[in-house]
């Protein structure tokens, strides 16, 4: 299997074919006496990426595109139901428990809400000693309060905030012990699961701002999850558009964003709200996502694409390389049907999608 | 841009609008001396964070504040006329046929028992004088006009067989079937996805024009009000920090507060290292500074930002409650 985004560097994770497939089927006898169909819901439909040592990757999608799927698989929360999860050279969906243990502590995961993922009854410092003391990574009672103490500090917390509840914090607070827990049992990657959309902006600065420090400071690898594009920009090397279970588009974050290639990539730039002013009408974008269990045959965005002919409707096209380094799956990029981005500065956040709206008025 | 907004008769007038809540300790004070107009028309965009007090601001205008909270004092004028003072069963005529609103959540704000049509006939049939069979079929323009496909068969449906967007168009059609002359929209497009809310903006910019009704948009997500309002109202912990035209306070914030609020919004292609940051986080309402609520996190605070409350004064086309205009003036 190929990799998708590394030259050269060996990943520090990748995924192969990854699938990942929910039984929704009615129970047997239901099956049988009313003939109801069983039904799969392809939350993940074979993807592969890769993430180099010490970048950040990010899975952008809007809500029922797998991406939180894709979080879980590489944790370990799911089983996949096929496909890989190599880690460091290890494929970690087909190790012994006992060898598994090593590799979860090098992963770890920042929760969306920092509400429901500390617990209410523990206080900060055994929340943050706790991935510690399950991989038995301190020796004495002394050893570990100076690593809290250290890590909240990191974080930019106080030290005796050790001694509180977490419904002593704002949301911000919390979500910096969540950092704080994920980085104590000393991972390499982190997976971050939409970790600011429960934020407000001005702490969701702080926030991106800290996780950048960190990943620069203790050189982490970050697999990124989120529905918007702007944070997305401003944390990632590499961004992979999600739609319906695979990828459509994926690249250098700033070829993706500065030269979008899929017409979903696109709309998904036309959607982002134009602080530039300019008071452009935004191009009514039709339609919705589809619904994951009957995905529509072919292309699953054909019926949403403005450039979609009976070969979309018909044939799932596959990734495949553009000029430049991304990687694109839509058959009108193959056949060359794209109509082009004008060049210009990209300096200003809303270019991008004025030249789309030039450009796609023909189609 | 529309700057007539005070030489027209206002709609709707907020003079010195305070809420509280009464608790154990004594009463807090969630929205504290808030003073607007709004035109006739005219979309507001209200911005802040959580607790900033802009959704209890509108819930205090369409008279739905529930108990502890309460108008602990000013005036709301609708009209011409005094509403915060109305008793329910007065304000009820008012809401729904002048006022009309929507809420971030519109599975919640629809019956799920009742079909779509019905609650719409419901509706208009309450607020006009309208036979059965005229508000049907009103009700199926309506949906047409809010771009639901195939109207006449969807009127009929139940709220769970529409998607996150479609609902949202029935909240917005329900919102305007009596032709309110003002809109309450509370966070419309926080729980939809992003190539619904820019379709959801449209519409809701499109239908509020249409049928000549003025918004309120409550939002904590500046790129929405950006792109949509004509004037922008900044709230923090309770006060008006900055209100004016759109495009000064994006392009040119003069608070301390909208500065910081503006630079750590990330936007696309903006290549940046770091956003600039607002350290801390907003006070809470029992723990409320002296003086200017901003000057802990303010990087330009004084000595006198600590005793002082600022005052809104008059800066361009807007106004500004911060002591570094007050010299100017």
């Amino acid at each position: 299997m190929q990799t998708v985004t590394t030259q050269g560097t060996e990943p520090l994770l990748s995924i192969t074919g990854m699938k990942k497939h929910f039984d929704l089927s009615p129970p047997l006898l239901n099956r049988m006496i009313e003939r109801k169909p069983a039904q799969h819901l392809r939350a993940v439909d074979g993807l592969d990426i890769a993430i180099p040592k010490g970048k950040t990757f990010s899975l952008v999608g809007e809500s029922g595109c797998g991406k939180s799927t894709v979080a879980k698989l590489v944790v370990g929360l799911y089983g996949p139901t096929e496909g890989q999860v190599i880690f460091d050279g290890a494929d970690l969906t087909d190790l012994e428990a006992s060898q598994r243990a090593d590799y979860r502590r090098r992963i770890q995961m920042i929760f969306q809400d920092p509400y429901a993922s500390l617990n209410p009854r523990w206080r900060v410092r055994d929340i943050i000693a706790e991935p510690m003391r399950s991989f038995g990574l301190v020796g004495s009672k002394q050893e570990e309060r100076d690593e809290v103490a250290r890590l909240l500090e990191l974080v930019g917390l106080n030290a005796r905030d050790g001694e509180k509840f977490p419904h002593e914090f704002s949301g911000g607070q919390r979500q910096r012990i969540s950092i704080a827990r994920a980085i104590s049992s000393r991972p390499d990657f982190l997976v971050c699961d939409e970790p600011t959309s429960a934020l407000d902006v001005s702490v969701q600065a702080q926030i991106l701002n800290l996780m950048r420090d960190l990943q620069e400071e203790l050189g982490l690898t970050y697999l990124f999850i989120s529905h918007d594009l702007a944070v997305v920009d401003f944390m990632s090397d590499y961004v992979g558009v999600m739609y319906l279970g695979r990828l459509v588009e994926v690249g250098p974050a700033n070829e993706v964003f500065h030269n979008p290639t899929h017409p979903y990539t696109r709309l998904l730039m036309d959607t982002i709200p134009d602080m530039g002013m300019t008071r452009r009408d935004r191009a009514p974008v039709a339609g919705e996502v589809p619904n994951p269990i009957n995905p529509p045959p072919g292309c699953t965005f054909h019926p949403r694409c403005p450039l979609a002919n009976a070969r979309c409707k018909a044939e799932p096209p596959q990734l495949r390389a553009m000029p430049g380094d991304a990687r694109v799956s839509c058959h009108a990029a193959e056949e060359g049907r794209i109509p082009p981005l004008a060049k210009g500065p990209q300096a200003q956040n809303d270019e991008p999608t004025m030249q789309l709206r030039a450009s796609a008025g023909g189609a | 841009m529309q700057t007539m907004t005070h030489s027209a008769d206002p709609l709707l007038q907020v003079r010195d609008l305070s809420i509280a809540f009464d608790t154990r300790h004594g009463p807090l004070r969630a929205v504290d001396n808030i003073t607007f107009d709004l035109a006739p028309g005219e979309i507001l965009g209200m911005v802040g964070e959580s607790g900033a007090g802009k959704s209890l601001t509108g819930t205090a205008i369409t008279g739905l504040l529930e108990r502890p909270g309460h108008i602990s004092g000013g005036e709301i004028h609708f009209e011409g006329q005094r509403i915060d003072t109305l008793s329910k069963d007065a304000m009820r005529p008012l809401r729904g046929r002048k006022i009309g609103a929507i809420f971030q959540d519109p599975l919640t704000s629809l019956n799920p028992l009742l079909t779509v049509g019905k609650q719409l006939v419901e509706t208009i049939q309450t607020h006009m004088a309208m036979s059965k069979d005229a508000a049907r079929k009103r009700a199926i323009d309506l949906l047409a006009e809010v771009g639901i496909p195939a109207p006449e068969q969807r009127v009929d449906h139940y709220p769970h067989q529409f998607s996150g967007g479609m609902r949202q168009r029935v909240v917005i059609a329900l919102a305007l079937c009596a032709d309110p002359k003002l809109v309450i929209a509370d966070e419309p497009t926080t729980a939809l996805d992003v190539s619904i809310q820019a379709q959801i903006l449209a519409l809701l910019k499109k239908m509020c024009r249409e049928h000549g009704a003025a918004v309120i948009l409550v939002t904590h997500d500046m790129g929405v009000i950006a792109e949509t309002a004509d004037r922008v109202a900044v709230m923090y912990s309770g006060r008006l920090v900055e209100i004016g035209p759109v495009e000064q306070v994006v392009k040119n914030p003069r608070h301390p507060y909208t500065k910081g609020l503006m630079g750590s919004i990330p936007v696309v292609g903006g290549g940046l290292k770091r956003l600039t940051q607002i350290d801390g986080a907003m006070p809470r309402l029992t723990d409320l500074p002296s003086g200017c609520a901003f000057h802990p996190r303010c990087p330009k605070a004084t000595e006198a930002c600590t005793r002082v409350k600022p005052s809104a004064v008059k800066v361009d086309d807007g106004q500004v409650a911060c002591l570094l205009y007050e010299g100017a003036q």
